[in-house]
């Protein structure tokens, strides 16, 4: 038996025709796009077609769309460049953005910015209130992601653009884990700018964007041969861009097959997982990922339950892979309120078309033999 | 550099390319531009004795877009009187040629080059008649 | 005018992926898919190993340890990197002038650019008429407060290869940060990292027969060089450098790294008979000059002028061949190449130059066909040029009075 695979909201696998759109670029179409000959102008036109693709899926203009090598460049980028070039005021950003978007936003601390964490609820949606009263303070820059990785809480940002407004605020989203799995609307979020990233979508490794208001004044986070208008130098990648373009057709395309699947199968799971007793985080959030379930047992650790269900060929995630390196529990469980014990506990599950009903009623069963066994293990040692 | 096919067609197959005798009285030679700037356009007219324009020359150190303008006034010149050769301008020629907004200059040059002969051979007329 | 593929002839504006490269990085986009970092399953555990000796590979070609190879999206980053991290980690005990070359890649020169904006000084040594440092002049340029030195070993334009021994020798010696960005060299030079007194050090795959979107920077671990990171996130990379990677991508490298080692010595002698036989079948055209320096230089490169021909016109002339004149990552502005400038050259031998960078995959026939096509073109570009019949006539166009416009 292969290895069913859950854990779509790290990465997910190629889209078969993400690779025959790309095949050509990664062998013989082999131009750099600046050059002016044949081979150049070939990659070039790829390169656009992919932006105009890119930029159909979120409701703007191709020029509006910046390439970039990942969604962590496209959001340092953002805090980076927009906060560049604005005097130094206060800096908001959610108690649970990804680490891509907080520590460069904490390293501005040092040019004189003033870094505040707005906090969400106990479903993990950013608390309103608190952030209209940080917002009594002039601020520069906000940056909330429109969906968490771990929990899938979609947040309310048409209403923190309109708040943001009134305060002259840029706000900048991370959406790379809403881009098709939600409707993403550029101009109906209000935002002044978007994250998005190839390899959550379907697409390849190695290409992101960041999507800008054209109001928005931003600095290059890397310098040189003045590639997307000198926004982001570098020879671009032309295969993972062309893939990304590729992927973004296919989720506009599937999107509502890809919500009503995945949602089924995510409540089929959630049935199970309450009759387990099992604690789901952020499943009462007013507005979630379909794909996405975050659960815990108490009195069992989340790294230990991932790799008893690794050994029957599940693959999940405890917290979220960019930071499964360290054991510290998710800081996104923390900022809601849950208790470390039962953090550590944290197991994520996020699906996508290829998963099957098949697949979650075998994982329940196994689940529950695990949760069985573990729990009698912490019944022995207590 | 994506380029119109009329300035393909001049590029490759250059029209009135040469020189005319610089020292007769009935031609004026236009050079204009300068090698530092990437362009220089050499342009001859030869009038006949009712002041029409019977034979026109060009050489031009420069890019397609230059060249084109040049090949494309020689035969535009021809038949004309010196003053509708001065008439012609550079907007005609760019959007004869279809020429892109950063190869505009090349139009402005030939219209100098044509300038240039003009006032070149007006010159040596004005200098003849005043010796005569 | 044929409608068959032109000649390709422009391997330093980026390399075909070599096939052995493509067959080793395809299954890894389509078969063994998994975000290294995650370390929970067996998809992640499979991407870590063959990540852990790609950074091998590269590291092996260098002579370096892999420990010492940070993975970027590409030179560009790794240029930005390592003099931005650099500067900034150093700036308070060493001081703010860094030097660099008026010939590097703009990714060198916009990133001390940028860095004199927020404070630092820098000093831009314009090179030798042969493209060369003149060891005195970099002595020279030296300060109390001078933190970092950038070089590049192999010039992107005219393929000369600069003394970094000498000039890491006197970095050393004055307690220098030495960043030298070897995007071009790799495969072309051989490059051992445990004699050469470098600190830091750029690559690209692209260039070396590998795929777009991947590079690395060499941070030197004795004695232990410190860089800030530029990129924040997962603290991917000892948190030098944050960013999912690109599993295919890496082992790509890993693979063209790979065969660059293997093969260069034989490789570079093939491509050095094939250039020296261009060369010397554009010599035998009137009025051409190379530009920079013919010994120190990379055998796959030949910049040759064409005077009294204009820049673009001959590129269109020349269409049956896919080259470059100038840098490919400038030529997108009319301006002549700022490096030939550097050298002195004029603006006129600035823009007639063609750039051609030979590679693996370039034949004999191919140098035959370029030889004839220049020679038809560039006589063909004469007979229009005034400037041509002019020299002919005996004319110093040094001395004629040109119309301004």
């Amino acid at each position: 038996m292969n290895t069913v695979y859950f854990d779509h909201n790290s990465t997910t696998a190629l889209h078969p025709q993400v690779l025959e759109a790309m095949l050509p670029f990664m062998t013989a179409q082999h131009g750099n796009p600046t050059s002016r000959h044949v081979f150049g102008r070939n990659a070039r036109e790829a390169i656009e077609l992919a932006r105009t693709q890119v930029a159909n899926c979120v409701g703007v203009q191709a020029s509006q769309v910046v390439f970039t090598a990942s969604g962590t460049e496209a959001n340092n980028f953002a805090i980076r460049g927009i906060t560049g070039n604005l005097t130094p005021s206060q800096l908001l950003v959610s108690s649970i953005e990804h680490p891509c978007v907080t520590r460069p936003a904490l390293a501005l601390q040092t040019s004189g910015w003033q870094v505040k964490t707005i906090k969400v609820d106990q479903h993990g949606q950013v608390d309103l209130e608190h952030l209209s009263q940080l917002l009594q303070q002039p601020t520069g820059l906000i940056s909330v992601m429109l969906a968490n990785n771990e929990t899938g809480s979609v947040q309310p940002l048409e209403t923190i653009t309109a708040m943001a407004k009134q305060h002259k605020a840029y706000v900048h989203t991370d959406a790379v884990q809403a881009l098709g799995k939600v409707d993403v609307d550029f101009n109906a979020l209000g935002v002044h700018a978007m994250t998005l990233s190839s390899h959550k979508i379907g697409g390849p490794l190695g290409a992101g964007a960041l999507v800008l208001d054209k109001r928005v004044d931003i600095q290059p986070l890397l310098l040189g041969g003045g590639q997307e208008k000198g926004l982001r130098s570098g020879t671009e990648n032309v295969a993972a861009i062309v893939g990304f373009g590729a992927a973004c057709v296919i989720a506009q395309q599937q999107l509502v097959a890809y919500q009503g699947h995945t949602s089924q199968l995510r409540n089929q799971l959630e049935v199970g997982l309450h009759q387990l007793k099992a604690t789901l985080f952020g499943a009462n959030s007013h507005h979630r990922l379909p794909n996405t379930s975050f659960f815990a047992f108490t009195h069992i650790e989340g790294e230990t339950l991932v790799t008893a269900l690794d050994k029957a060929r599940f693959a999940v995630a405890s917290g979220s892979a960019c930071s499964s390196d360290s054991t510290e529990p998710s800081h996104v469980l923390l900022a809601m309120g849950i208790e470390e014990d039962l953090a550590r506990g944290a197991v994520r599950v996020s699906l996508n078309m290829q998963n099957t009903a098949q697949q979650i009623e075998a994982f329940l069963t196994t689940l529950a033999q695990e949760v069985k066994r573990l729990k009698a293990m912490t019944a022995i040692a207590a | 550099m994506a380029y119109s096919d009329k300035v393909l067609d001049h590029y490759e197959n250059p029209r009135n390319v040469g020189s005319l005798d610089k020292n007769a009285s009935n031609v004026g030679t236009g050079m204009v531009g300068a090698p530092a700037c990437g362009d220089v356009m050499k342009l001859q007219i030869q009038v006949n004795e009712a002041g029409i324009i019977e034979d026109a020359k060009f050489k031009t150190y420069g890019c397609g877009s230059a060249i084109a303008s040049s090949s494309l006034v020689t035969e535009w010149l021809k038949g004309k009187t010196l003053d509708q050769a001065a008439e012609i301008k550079n907007s005609a020629i760019a959007e004869e040629l279809a020429l892109p907004p950063v190869k505009i200059h090349c139009s402005v040059l030939a219209e100098d080059a044509i300038k240039a002969a003009v006032a070149d051979l007006k010159s040596k007329q004005h200098g003849s008649k005043e010796a005569a | 005018m044929s409608d068959r593929e032109p000649i390709y002839l422009d391997y330093s504006a980026t390399t075909p992926v070599d096939p052995r490269v493509a067959e080793k990085m395809i299954p890894y986009i389509t078969e063994h898919y998994g975000n290294p970092a995650s370390r929970s399953h067996p998809y992640g555990w499979t991407a870590e190993k063959a990540v852990e000796n790609a950074r091998e590979e590269v590291a092996r070609l260098v002579n370096a340890d892999p420990r010492e190879i940070v993975w970027t999206s590409g030179a560009t980053e790794s240029n930005n990197l390592a003099i931005k991290g650099a500067a900034n980690f150093y700036a308070a005990t060493k001081g703010k002038h860094i030097i660099t070359v008026s010939t590097e890649h703009k990714a060198v020169i916009d990133t001390v650019r940028e860095l004199e904006r927020q404070g630092f000084e820098a000093t831009y040594l314009d090179p030798e008429p042969n493209g060369l440092i003149d060891l005195e002049k970099f002595k020279a340029a030296i300060r109390p407060d001078t933190v970092l030195a950038s070089v590049m070993f192999v010039n992107n334009e005219i393929g000369v290869i600069q003394d970094i021994t000498a000039i890491g020798n006197i970095c050393r010696a004055n307690n220098i940060i030495f960043h030298v960005d070897a995007a071009q060299a790799t495969g072309k030079v051989v490059i051992d990292l445990e004699t050469l007194p470098v600190d830091l050090m750029s690559f690209s795959a692209h260039k070396t027969y590998g795929p777009k979107g991947i590079g690395a920077l060499y941070v030197r671990r004795k004695p232990r060089i410190r860089i800030e990171a530029q990129m924040h996130g997962g603290g991917h990379e000892r948190g030098m450098r944050s960013g999912t990677l690109a599993t295919h991508q890496i082992v790509a490298m890993g693979e063209a790294f790979r065969i660059a080692r293997e093969e260069m010595a034989a490789e570079n002698e093939r491509i050095r008979m094939l250039r020296d036989r261009l060369l010397h079948g554009l010599q035998e055209i009137e009025e051409t000059y190379v530009n920079g320096d013919l010994d120190h230089r990379v055998p796959h490169n030949l910049n040759i002028s064409f005077n009294f021909v204009e820049g673009e016109s001959l590129i269109m002339a020349v269409k049956d061949i896919a080259v470059s004149s100038g840098s490919a990552c400038t030529s997108a502005s009319l301006e002549p190449s700022y490096v030939l400038r550097a050298l002195g050259r004029s603006d006129e031998l600035a823009h007639s130059s063609i750039r051609f960078s030979i590679g693996r995959f370039t034949t004999q026939a191919d140098v035959d066909y370029t030889i004839d096509l220049l020679k038809s073109k560039i006589g063909k570009l004469r007979e229009l040029s005034p400037l041509w019949e002019m020299f002919k006539d005996g004319i110093d166009l040094s001395k004629v009075q040109w119309a301004a416009h």
